[in-house]
């Protein structure tokens, strides 16, 4: 199976995936810029954390204009399985792939933390691995992490079961302690903790492994 | 040509602890009559326009298409011939 990691200037989180899936998961991943413009060759995309474009104007705002996204939007509406993880969901709810925003942590604290993920929906392509409502050990880092949607978008979030992750100690605010949804169609997943840095016992957790394998259990299966 | 001055705040829905954060570093420097403070961004754009009309057509299309984000964001803005 062919991972793409989109790497943006200012991504920082692009090496840790291209890890996680080369070496943890055992898959071919290649690195793309973000100058350039298809994404033919990749069965799974993935858009690291880190500060695209150094967050000018708002995070994602300018990433969302690389040439790099207009594939990334036609993979979308092909049905292609998409990640943001962090900056990369950011990047996700700014090009309107995914609904709602992400804005500044209530505490105004940049937080880097182990949280405990509860996984709401274990039927996604992104969880199949995992037990429905098992928690897991996810680390996160971001200062910009609070999940807002007004009430109609989470009445539908809920009703079509794209909330994937939730928080059981909410860090940032995020309403209804969302850590990561998908959209409608199921096949692009945003979230705020870092599956990635969580792949083998000696970084603390290999609850993100799992994440990887659905991917590819999912694409097995189809 | 115009100028437009252009003022993006969030949303009143919308939590703000910045301002918040702001307010209350005010109030410890005494000043206890600011009852709220909203922090937002400011731009100036200068536009090649002769003519009003377009200029306000282009401050508002930069707006939906970038400057501003709709689900978050609200905006209002001031336009002069300069």
């Amino acid at each position: 199976m062919n991972f793409a990691v989109v790497t943006f200037p200012g991504s920082n989180c692009d090496n840790d995936l291209y890890y996680a899936v080369k070496d943890a998961l055992g898959e071919n991943c290649t690195m793309v810029s973000s100058n350039e413009d298809s994404l033919d060759k990749y069965n799974v995309i993935l858009i690291p954390g880190g500060f695209s474009f150094g967050d000018y104007l708002r995070s994602g705002a300018i990433a969302n204009l690389a040439p790099i996204m207009k594939s990334i939007k036609q993979a979308a509406n092909d049905g292609k399985i998409i990640v943001g993880i962090c900056n990369g969901f950011q990047i996700l709810t700014e090009s309107n792939l995914l609904p709602g925003s992400l804005i500044k942590n209530n505490n105004m604290q940049f937080v880097s933390a182990w949280e405990k993920i509860n996984v709401q929906n274990n039927n996604s392509v992104f969880t199949n691995q995992y037990q429905k409502e098992e928690s897991i050990n996810l680390p996160v880092a971001h200062g910009e992490g609070h999940y807002y949607c007004d009430q109609k978008t989470l009445k539908e979030l809920k009703a079509n079961k794209q909330i994937i992750f939730t928080y059981k100690d909410n860090p940032n605010g995020s309403v209804d302690d969302i850590a990561g949804i998908t959209n409608k169609q199921g096949n692009i997943l945003g979230m705020m903790p870092h599956p990635e840095r969580a792949v083998e016992k000696i970084l603390g957790s290999k609850d993100g492994l799992r994440l990887f394998q659905s991917i590819l259990k999912s694409h097995v299966r189809s | 040509m115009y100028l437009a001055k252009l003022y993006v705040t969030h949303k009143p829905s919308i939590l703000d602890p910045q301002g918040e954060a702001i307010k209350n570093a005010l109030h410890n420097l005494k000043f206890q009559n600011v009852s709220s403070i909203t922090q937002g961004k400011y731009f100036e754009m200068k536009l090649d326009n002769d003519n009003k009309k377009d200029a306000e057509q282009i401050v508002k299309d930069a707006c939906k298409e970038l400057l501003v984000n709709q689900n978050m964001e609200t905006y209002h803005y001031d336009i002069k011939e300069v």
